[in-house]
């Protein structure tokens, strides 16, 4: 469903992404963990090509993108339609409303009718459970209900994969919960989602696959039940005994 | 004192002023705010491309957009008014002999241009690159982008400073007066050249450009309050 072979990835001299290859299968939750500077975010922005790697290539059911040649933007486009991006800081657009940010991406790029995309956008919220507020400005939402909003906009373009990155650490403690329990929701019904959170409770109850990542590479993987009790390799260890503190 | 004030309100001075009301009125509706719309409005669409153009990362544009903003920057707007009347209509080739008011339109909008091209382009920026990338993320190409997330956004942050510019071009429509352009200003100094009352005559034309300035700043304010409807107050 979703292959990463050979990634390189450099900001300038450091070299971020040190030949990643990973796969991910239809409906499988991979959750990727480790420490700041480790790449986590970094991969998972090259998945929607928000970052563009110096080598190796990416696929998305069926789709290839190889980076090693030169690409067109109509082709990054093209790829990047193929999965939604939820972001850590919501990035909703504030001049437009709730249901408003859910359509731009069906009305815009997908050139679907208006009254079909609302339709559908409202059917999203409240999946989301915001069906109450789909006309309020985002900045009279909480950052829960922003990030909930920030999802249901990733999924109204209907992405074969959700990119999760970090969505819950902007938020205040007592929200985390809400927009946790939606992800969830989505990963039940086999949804094929890749996430890099923080959030150890979730990637041991929802993941299928948590990845670890350290320096670039990918240390370690395995089921959670077997990385996050039987860890084999010492870097993991030291990161979970840490968070575990 | 005393003796000013009587002058400036002897009934001589309120029939002078009364008379010349409707002549520089006429001036204002004819020329002044014509002028101003007009050439704001193409300033505008100027501004836009030449900051689009020096964002694009494409050499030659921003080079072009560089070298527009630094000429009209770095130059008298009265110069350039010349130069486009009497410089070019110099030349002795018909399409470049304009009407007075055709070439004040010109060389005010490229003035106002290249000016608000750099409020512009400072809008832009200012917006959240998280905006881009979440347009990106939902399949926008960069112009989509442009137009339907960043430009809207831009445009709150860009009201207060081009509204200086819109008050400041109102004012500076009346250096039009010394190509000929029947504005306002022009007017009053051809009141002046009959009546003998400059100090009369210039204040008055100095109090309708303020009334309208002031307008213009109430205008502004309801703008603002329009476009801050989606911002936290």
């Amino acid at each position: 469903m979703l292959t990463m072979d050979h990634i390189y990835k450099q900001f300038g001299d450091l070299v971020v992404l040190k030949d990643i290859s990973l796969n991910v299968e239809q409906g499988k939750v991979v959750v990727i963990i480790g420490p700041s500077g480790s790449g986590k975010t970094t991969l998972l922005r090259c998945l929607n090509v928000l970052e563009q790697p110096e080598s190796g290539s990416v696929t998305i059911d069926q789709q290839t993108l190889n980076f090693t040649k030169k690409l067109t933007k109509k082709q990054i486009r093209d790829f990047r339609k193929q999965s939604g991006m939820v972001f850590q800081t919501y990035n909703l657009f504030p001049h437009l409303s709730v249901i408003q940010n859910v359509m731009e991406g069906p009305v815009t790029v997908q050139k679907v009718d208006k009254t079909k995309a609302r339709d559908k956008a409202a059917e999203l919220l409240t999946k989301v459970g915001l069906q109450e507020k789909m006309y309020e400005y985002p900045y009279k939402l909480s950052g829960g209900q922003q990030q909930r909003v920030g999802i249901a906009r990733a999924m109204a373009i209907d992405p074969k994969v959700m990119l999760f990155d970090e969505p819950t650490s902007a938020l205040d403690p007592e929200l985390v919960g809400e927009v946790l329990r939606v992800m969830k929701g989505l990963a039940n019904e086999g949804r094929t989602m890749v996430v890099v959170t923080h959030e150890m409770k979730f990637a041991r109850e929802v993941a299928d696959e948590v990845i670890f990542m350290d320096d670039g590479v990918i240390v370690e993987r395995g089921a959670p039940s077997v990385l996050f009790e039987h860890p084999k390799e010492q870097r993991t260890r030291q990161f979970l005994n840490i968070i575990n503190q | 004192m005393f003796q000013l004030s009587s002058t400036l309100l002897s009934p001589e001075s309120i029939e002078i002023l009364k008379n010349s009301f409707l002549p520089l009125l006429k001036g204002v509706l004819a020329y002044t705010i014509p002028l101003s719309l007009l050439s704001f409005f193409i300033g505008l669409v100027l501004a836009v491309t030449t900051a689009i153009f020096r964002i694009s990362g494409i050499k030659v544009l921003s080079g072009i957009a560089r070298v527009y903003v630094s000429i009209i920057r770095g130059t008298p707007l009265l110069v350039q008014l010349f130069i486009v009347f009497f410089g070019l209509g110099s030349l002795g080739i018909e399409f470049l002999k304009f009407d007075p008011f055709v070439g004040a339109l010109i060389a005010f909008s490229l003035n106002t241009g290249a000016y608000a091209s750099e409020t512009i382009r400072a809008s832009i920026l200012s917006i959240d690159k998280g905006q881009w990338e979440a347009s990106s993320s939902i399949g926008m190409s960069n112009f989509q982008s442009l137009r339907r997330v960043i430009l809207p956004q831009a445009t709150r942050v860009s009201i207060p400073p081009l509204s200086n510019s819109f008050i400041g071009l109102v004012k500076e429509t009346s250096l039009a007066s010394t190509i000929l352009v029947s504005e306002m200003f022009r007017k009053a100094q051809e009141i002046v050249a009959t009546t003998y009352e400059p100090l009369l005559v210039y204040t008055e034309a100095a109090v309708i450009y303020w009334v309208i300035c002031f307008i213009l700043s109430l205008v502004q304010d309801q703008i603002e309050i329009r476009l801050n409807r989606y911002v936290k107050t």
